[in-house]
C-alpha cells in the first residue's frame, strides 16, 4: 500500500495555501510569470505549441486528444477573428474537478486561456460554466475582473500592447451542451445542439471563426508547462499521458473527493488515498472516466493504471477522471436505470438514433428493474444500442450505449436474474 | 474535380460537393429525410448513412464531403443496416395511422419503410403523444407523427425569411411549434406542407377530401402575379383539389406563394357563374347561349349605330390569356373601336412608352443581382417568390436599397432606406437621382438628405444592379415622373430599369395590343368620361380600378355592360348580360411572364356549368357580327395568330423605355392621404374568392385601415377599433389598425376592397374620424 502523492501538483496546488484563489497567492507563487516571459520575450507561438505537444497534455474533458496536435490545427495565417474557448461545462455525473479549478486556482485558469490566445491569435476567449455552478460563475467574474485591473487582461496585457480579454458565459444546466459544438451553439445564443463535423472548430467554430475549444483542466496545465517545461510535465506522468490528473471519486468511498495525482497511478493507490471502500463492504464495480464510461469488475479495475491507455486496455474510458465506486449492495440493474434515464433526458433530439434509441432503452430497463423485464430484452438492448453507437451527430449516442452494453456484459446474471425473479438478487 | 465511386460508378464532381450531390448527379437514390435541395444540410435523420472505405462507421451523405478517389457503398450490407437501424428508430414513436392520414400515398417514411422497416416492430413500448398546434388555416398539423426533420423550421429561416416554427424542447421532448399565441403567417407558408415528408404538416382546405393517387395532375399557371408559377392542378372527378408546385428553377423553383396554392378555391365557389344570365326589368334572368349571345351582340351593335364605335369600352383583367386578350381587342378593332385597355389600377399614362413594360432581365437574373434599387414595391406581398429570390441574393451580399411609401419588412436585411408619404414619392426619388448624378432635367431644387447620398454610393458600386418598380410605383398619380425618374437613375449607375410586374398576363396584354392606340382612350378615361357602353373581360374594375367609385358610376351609369366573367359577382348589379367563362385552369391558355417567358397550358379540368372558354366566346361574338377573321378552331391557333413568332414576338415588342415627361409632382401634399396599395388577398378575381386566404393575417390586414401610433394618438383615435373613413363625398367604416411602419399622415387602406368601392381613388386626401 504506497503513501499518499506528495509531489508536484499541476492545478490544485493553491489549496496548500491560504487564500487560495486570490491573485496574491497565485502571483507568490510564480503565477503569470509564464505569461509575462512569453509576452516580453515575444516567444513564437510554434515554440509554444512544440513544449505542448512535448508534454504529452491530452485533453482533460474526456476524449484525451492531444492538446498540441489540436492547437495546430489552427489556420495559422487566416485573416480575422479567432477564438479561444473554455469548457467548463462539467455536467458528466461523477464529474467536480473543473470547478474545484474556478473556485481555487482562477488565475492559473486565466493565464493559460491568455497563453492559448497568445499562440493561437485569438482575438478573445470564452469560459462556458456549467449552469448548475452559478456561486462559481460569480467568483470566476471576480476573478477576471482582479487580472483586468492588474494587467493581466485587456487592451495591454503586462505593457505589451498586445489586447485579449476573457469572458463568461453561463450555461443553463444542459449536459449535451457539454459537447464542443453544442457548446458553440449555446454561446450564440442558439439551442445547444451539436453541429455536424466536418467542418471542425478549427476552420468553423465561434461564429464561424477558427476557434480552439479546450477543457478547463487542459488550460489550467497550460502556465505549469510554460513555466516548468514540457519535459518535466511529461516527466510528471507517463509517455504518452503526461502530467498529473485531478480523479474526482465518489460512491462508496470513504473520503470521496477531487485527488490531484500523477497519471498511471494505479487505481488501487487511488482508492488507498480516498479512504478505501466504505467500512465492511466490498469493492464490486467502478465506472473509471465518468458515466459514459463502461463500467469495469473490480477484478479489472483493480490491475489498471489510471492512464489513458490502461484504462482504455481494460475495455473501458478514462473520461474526465470521475471515478464512479460500487460496492456490492449496488443493484446494478438499478444502477443502470438511473444512467440510462439521464441520457433520455439528455438527449438533444436532433438525430434519430439518439433521440429515439436513448428512451426505448431506458424504457426497457425500467421495465427490467419493475419486474416486467423478458427475457429477449438484453439482446434487444444490446442490438438497439449498437443501432445508436456511431450513427449519431455527436459522442452523445455512444456515450448512452457505454454504460448499458457494459452493464450488461459484465453483470448479465444479474439482468437474467431480474427478468426471471422479477426482484433483485443484490441482499436476496 | 474529384472522381469518386458510388455503388461502383464513377462519379467526377465539383470539390466541394457532398456524396448526396454525386449520387443525385448520377442518379443514385439515397434514402433521406431531412436532406433536401434547397435548405441547408442538418445531418440529423441519418437515414442517408452510407458505408465509406476507411471510415470506421457510417457516414450521413448530405453532409460528408467528395474527397478525391472516394469508395462509396450506398447499399452494402453495413450502410442497409445502418439505414434499417434509423428506420426502425423512426418508426418507433411514429403513430403509422397511415389509413386515416393524408399523407398517405405521397409520404416519405411510408415510401422508405417499404424498403428499410420491418414486418413487425421491437418495440413494444407506449408511444409518445404530441399535442396538435394552431399553425391558421392554411397548414392542419398532426404533430405526433413529426419525425423532426427539421424541414419546415429551416425553410422559415432560409427561404420564407421568418422563423415562425421551431423545435423546443430535448431529445423526445423535441416539438415543432409555432411561437406561443402566434399562428404561421408568412405569405410562403403553405411550402411547409410540401417540404414535410410524414403528415405531421399538411393541407388545411385539403385535407380528407381526396387520396394522393385519385387525383390526375395537370399542369397549370398560377394566375395571380407576373411571375407565373408553374402549378400542378389535381383533379378528381372534374374538380381541382388542390395545388402543389411543379418544378422550375427559371421561375418558382420548387416554391409557390400561398397565393397560388390555395386559391383554387375560387374555382369551387358558390359565386360562379354558370349560365349566361340576362337582366330582364332589373331581374336577372338565365336563358341559353344563343339568346344570350344574340341579345349581347344585338344591344353592342344598337349602340354602335346609335353613338358610334367610340361610345364603346373594352376593359380586360390582366390575369386573362394571351388568346383571350389577343381576341378581345381584335373584335373591338373589328368593330372600330379603340378604347381598349386592361391596365385598370393604373392613373398615370403620360409619357412617350415605345413598348410592353417588363423585368429587364431573366427572373433567375435576380438572383445574382449586387445592387438593387426597391422603388415602391411591397414585393413581399405582390410577388412573394421575387421578394424569396431577392433575399437569397441578399444572403450573398447584394444590398438592397428601398424607397417607398411603407417602411414593409422584408424579412432581409436593407442597406438604405428612404420612406414617405405618396405624394413625397417622387421628391425622394429624384434626391437618388441626383445624388447619383443622373442627367435628367428639373431637380435644381431638390434637397438631396445623407440617406439618398447613402444610396446613391450603394449603387454606385457593384457589378450586376437593378431598379425594379413596384406596384406602388406602377399605380402612383405621378407613375410616368417616377418611371423617368428609376430610368434616369439605371443609367447613371449602369443598373438595369425593370418592373415588377403584378399580374399573370400584364405583359401578354400589352404584347398583344389590349391598349388604346391612336384615338383610342386608356382604362382611366374610360371612366372618368363614361361610355354608353363596356364590354368586360375577367375584370371587376368597381374594385380594382384607379379610382373606384368613378369605375363604378360609370358602369352603373351605362345602357349596356356585358360582362365576360367566371363569377356572377363581377358586375351583377351593373350589367345587362353576364356571360359565364371558364376560369384559369378550365381553359387551354397562355400567360407571358415579367420576364418575357411564354407558357402555355391544357385544360385541367372543364368549364363549370355551361360556361364556355372566353376565347370562344369572344370568337363567336365576332361571328355573330359577321366579322372576318373569327373562325380559330383551337387556342393554339389564336396563339399562332396572336404571337406568330410566339416569343420572339413578344421579345420585340418589350422596352421599358419612356420619354416626354417632366418631373414636376416635387413637393409632398400638406393633409392626410391614402395609400391604396393592392393587399395580398385581393389581387384578382380568384385569390379575393378562396375563403381559406381571407381568414389568414394577410388576408385580415387587407380589410383594415392602417395608421401610424402617432397619427391615431393625435386624431384621438384607438387602434383595434372601427372608425369612420372617410374620402371624397363618401364615408365607410372600417377596422383602424396601427402599423408604425407607416410614415406619418399616411393611412393604408387597399385598393381592391369590395367595402371601399365608394371611397375613390387608392391615393389623395383621406380622413379618419371617430365613430
Amino acid at each position: 500500500m504506497s503513501a499518499p502523492y506528495t509531489g508536484p501538483k499541476v492545478c490544485l496546488w493553491t489549496l496548500d495555501h491560504a487564500n487560495p484563489a486570490s491573485l496574491e497567492t497565485y502571483v507568490a507563487n510564480g503565477g503569470y510569470s509564464a505569461l509575462k516571459k512569453i509576452l516580453a520575450e515575444k516567444t513564437p507561438a510554434a515554440e509554444i505549441i512544440e513544449q505542448v505537444k512535448i508534454s504529452a497534455l491530452r485533453g482533460r474533458g474526456g476524449a484525451g486528444f492531444p492538446t498540441g496536435l489540436k492547437w495546430s490545427f489552427m489556420p495559422r495565417n487566416y485573416e480575422g477573428d479567432k477564438y479561444i474557448v473554455c469548457n467548463s461545462d462539467e455536467g458528466e455525473p461523477g464529474t467536480f474537478k473543473d470547478r474545484d479549478i474556478i473556485e481555487f486556482n482562477p488565475h492559473q485558469l486565466i493565464e493559460g486561456m491568455v497563453i492559448a490566445g497568445y499562440t493561437l491569435g485569438a482575438k478573445a476567449g470564452y469560459n462556458y460554466i456549467h449552469g448548475e455552478i452559478f456561486e462559481l460563475y460569480e467568483s470566476w467574474e471576480k476573478a477576471l475582473e482582479e487580472a483586468r485591473s492588474a494587467g493581466y487582461l485587456g487592451n495591454n496585457i503586462c505593457g505589451s500592447g498586445w489586447a485579449f480579454d476573457v469572458h463568461a458565459h453561463q450555461g443553463y444546466g444542459a449536459y449535451v451542451c457539454g459537447e464542443e459544438t453544442a457548446l458553440l451553439e449555446s454561446i450564440e445564443g442558439k439551442k445547444g445542439q451539436p453541429r455536424f463535423k466536418p467542418p471542425f472548430p478549427a476552420s468553423f467554430g465561434l461564429y464561424g471563426k477558427p476557434t480552439t475549444i479546450n477543457n478547463t483542466e487542459t488550460l489550467a496545465s497550460i502556465p505549469w508547462i510554460m513555466r516548468n517545461g514540457g519535459q518535466a510535465f511529461l516527466d510528471l506522468g507517463k509517455p504518452n499521458n503526461g502530467g498529473t490528473k485531478i480523479f474526482s471519486i465518489s460512491g462508496h468511498v470513504n473520503k470521496p473527493g477531487n485527488y490531484e495525482i500523477p497519471m498511471g497511478t494505479p487505481f488501487a493507490d487511488l482508492l488507498v488515498m480516498a479512504g478505501g471502500v466504505r467500512d465492511g463492504h466490498t469493492l464490486k464495480a467502478v465506472i473509471p472516466g465518468g458515466s459514459s464510461a463502461p463500467v469495469l469488475p473490480a477484478e479489472i479495475i483493480m490491475a489498471c493504471t489510471l492512464d489513458y491507455d490502461s484504462i482504455a486496455k481494460a475495455g473501458s474510458m478514462f473520461g474526465s477522471g470521475a471515478v464512479i465506486v460500487m460496492d456490492e449492495t449496488v443493484c446494478m440493474v438499478k444502477a443502470l436505470e438511473r444512467l440510462s434515464y439521464f441520457y433520455y433526458e439528455e438527449s438533444c433530439g436532433q438525430c434519430t438514433p439518439c433521440r429515439e434509441g436513448t428512451g426505448w432503452m431506458y424504457r426497457v430497463v425500467h421495465r427490467i428493474e419493475h419486474g416486467e423485464g423478458r427475457p429477449e430484452d438484453l439482446d434487444l438492448l444490446m442490438s438497439v444500442g449498437n443501432n445508436i453507437a456511431g450513427r449519431t451527430i455527436c459522442a452523445l449516442g455512444e456515450a448512452a450505449v457505454g454504460p448499458v452494453q457494459s452493464f450488461i456484459k459484465h453483470f448479465r446474471q444479474e439482468f437474467e436474474y431480474h427478468i426471471e425473479h422479477k426482484r433483485c438478487m443484490v441482499g436476496a | 474535380m474529384p472522381l469518386i465511386t458510388i455503388d461502383d460508378q464513377q462519379i467526377e464532381i465539383a470539390a466541394g460537393s457532398t456524396v448526396m450531390d454525386a449520387a443525385r448527379a448520377a442518379g443514385i437514390y439515397i434514402p433521406h429525410f431531412c436532406y433536401h435541395k434547397k435548405l441547408s444540410i442538418a445531418a440529423s435523420c441519418r437515414m442517408c448513412l452510407i458505408e465509406v472505405e476507411k471510415a470506421p462507421k457510417p457516414l450521413p451523405a448530405c453532409a460528408t464531403p467528395v474527397t478525391d478517389g472516394m469508395v462509396v457503398r450506398s447499399y452494402s450490407a453495413k450502410a442497409v443496416e445502418a439505414q434499417k437501424g434509423v428506420m426502425e428508430f423512426l418508426l418507433i414513436n411514429h403513430p403509422l395511422d397511415c389509413p386515416i392520414c393524408d399523407q398517405g400515398g405521397e409520404c416519405q417514411l411510408q415510401d422508405i419503410a417499404v424498403g428499410y422497416g420491418g414486418v413487425a416492430s421491437r418495440y413494444a413500448e407506449a408511444k409518445r403523444v404530441v399535442k396538435e398546434k394552431d399553425l391558421g388555416p392554411l397548414v392542419a398539423t398532426d404533430m405526433t407523427r413529426c419525425i423532426h426533420c427539421s424541414r419546415c423550421v429551416r425553410f422559415g429561416q432560409e427561404i420564407a425569411g421568418i422563423m415562425e416554427l421551431g423545435m423546443p424542447g430535448r431529445g423526445e421532448h423535441t416539438e415543432v411549434m409555432p411561437f406561443l399565441e402566434h399562428h404561421v403567417s408568412s405569405e410562403l407558408s403553405g411550402n411547409v406542407i410540401d417540404l414535410c415528408p410524414v403528415g405531421a404538416l399538411t393541407s388545411k382546405p385539403f385535407r380528407f377530401s381526396a387520396r394522393s393517387w385519385e387525383m390526375a395532375r395537370r399542369k397549370g399557371i398560377s394566375p395571380h402575379d407576373g411571375l407565373g408559377s408553374n402549378l400542378a392542378l389535381q383533379v378528381k372527378d372534374n374538380r381541382v383539389m388542390r395545388v402543389t408546385p411543379v418544378d422550375n428553377e427559371a421561375i418558382n423553383e420548387c416554391w409557390l406563394a400561398d397565393r397560388d396554392r390555395f386559391s383554387y378555391q375560387a374555382l369551387n365557389s358558390a359565386e360562379r357563374l354558370t349560365r349566361p344570365m340576362v337582366k330582364d326589368g332589373g331581374r336577372w334572368v338565365e336563358v341559353d347561349w344563343p339568346k344570350a349571345m344574340a341579345f349581347a351582340a344585338g344591344a353592342l351593335k344598337v349602340i354602335r349605330d346609335t353613338h358610334g364605335a367610340s361610345a364603346i369600352g373594352f376593359i380586360a383583367s390582366p390575369h386573362q390569356t394571351v388568346e383571350e386578350l389577343y381576341l378581345f381587342q381584335k373584335l373591338a378593332r373589328a368593330l372600330g373601336c379603340e378604347n381598349i385597355d386592361s391596365r385598370i389600377d393604373r392613373v398615370d399614362f403620360s409619357g412617350r412608352r415605345d413598348g410592353v413594360e417588363w423585368l429587364g432581365m431573366a427572373v433567375t437574373d435576380l438572383n445574382k443581382l449586387d445592387r438593387v434599387l426597391l422603388v415602391a414595391s411591397t414585393v413581399r406581398k405582390e410577388q412573394p417568390l421575387i421578394a424569396q429570390r431577392l433575399r437569397q441574393a441578399v444572403k450573398k451580399g447584394a444590398q438592397v436599397n428601398v424607397v417607398h411609401c411603407a417602411d414593409d419588412d422584408l424579412l432581409c436585411s436593407v442597406a438604405n432606406k428612404l420612406i414617405a408619404r405618396p405624394s413625397d414619392l417622387v421628391n425622394i426619388l429624384a434626391q437618388v437621382a441626383k445624388a447619383v448624378g443622373a442627367d435628367i432635367d428639373g431637380l435644381s431644387d431638390v434637397v438631396v438628405s445623407d440617406a439618398a447620398r447613402a444610396m446613391a454610393a450603394s449603387l454606385k458600386s457593384g457589378e450586376k444592379k437593378a431598379v425594379l418598380l413596384g406596384a406602388v410605383a406602377q399605380q402612383h398619380p405621378a407613375a410616368s415622373e417616377l418611371h423617368v425618374l428609376a430610368q434616369a437613375i439605371a443609367k447613371a449607375t449602369g443598373a438595369t430599369l425593370g418592373f415588377l410586374v403584378d399580374s399573370a398576363n400584364a405583359v401578354g396584354a400589352g404584347v398583344v395590343g389590349c391598349r388604346p392606340r391612336q384615338g383610342g382612350l386608356n382604362a382611366a378615361a374610360m371612366f372618368v368620361a363614361p361610355k354608353k357602353a363596356y364590354v368586360i373581360l375577367g375584370a371587376e374594375p368597381e374594385l380594382d380600378a384607379a379610382d373606384s367609385a368613378v369605375a363604378h358610376q360609370a358602369l352603373a351609369g351605362a345602357e349596356l355592360v356585358i360582362a365576360l366573367s367566371p363569377f356572377k359577382t363581377a358586375g351583377a348589379d351593373y350589367a345587362q348580360v353576364m356571360l359565364p367563362v371558364a376560369a384559369y385552369a378550365e381553359t387551354a391558355g397562355s400567360y407571358v411572364n415579367m420576364e418575357g417567358r411564354l407558357q402555355s397550358w391544357c385544360a385541367a379540368i372543364p368549364p363549370q356549368g355551361e360556361a364556355r372558354t372566353a376565347w370562344k366566346v369572344l370568337r363567336v361574338l365576332g361571328n355573330q357580327f359577321g366579322l372576318a377573321g373569327f373562325d380559330q378552331d383551337s387556342a393554339e391557333q389564336v396563339l399562332a395568330e396572336a404571337l406568330p413568332e410566339g416569343e420572339a414576338t413578344v421579345r420585340a415588342r418589350l422596352n421599358n423605355e419612356i420619354a416626354d415627361v417632366t418631373v414636376a409632382h416635387l413637393n409632398a401634399a400638406a393633409g392626410i392621404e391614402r395609400l391604396g396599395d393592392t393587399a395580398v388577398y385581393q389581387l384578382d378575381a380568384y385569390s379575393r374568392r378562396a375563403p381559406a386566404l381571407q381568414v389568414t393575417v394577410d388576408g385580415q390586414v387587407g380589410h383594415a385601415a392602417m395608421a401610424c401610433g402617432a397619427l391615431i394618438a393625435r386624431l384621438g383615435l384607438s387602434e383595434d377599433k372601427p372608425v369612420k373613413v372617410r374620402q371624397s363625398d363618401a364615408e365607410v367604416v372600417f377596422k383602424l389598425m396601427r402599423d408604425d411602419r407607416l410614415p406619418d399622415n399616411v393611412v393604408r387602406l387597399a385598393g381592391g376592397l369590395a367595402a371601399a368601392v365608394q371611397l375613390g381613388p387608392r391615393f389623395g386626401p383621406i380622413s379618419l374620424e371617430k365613430m
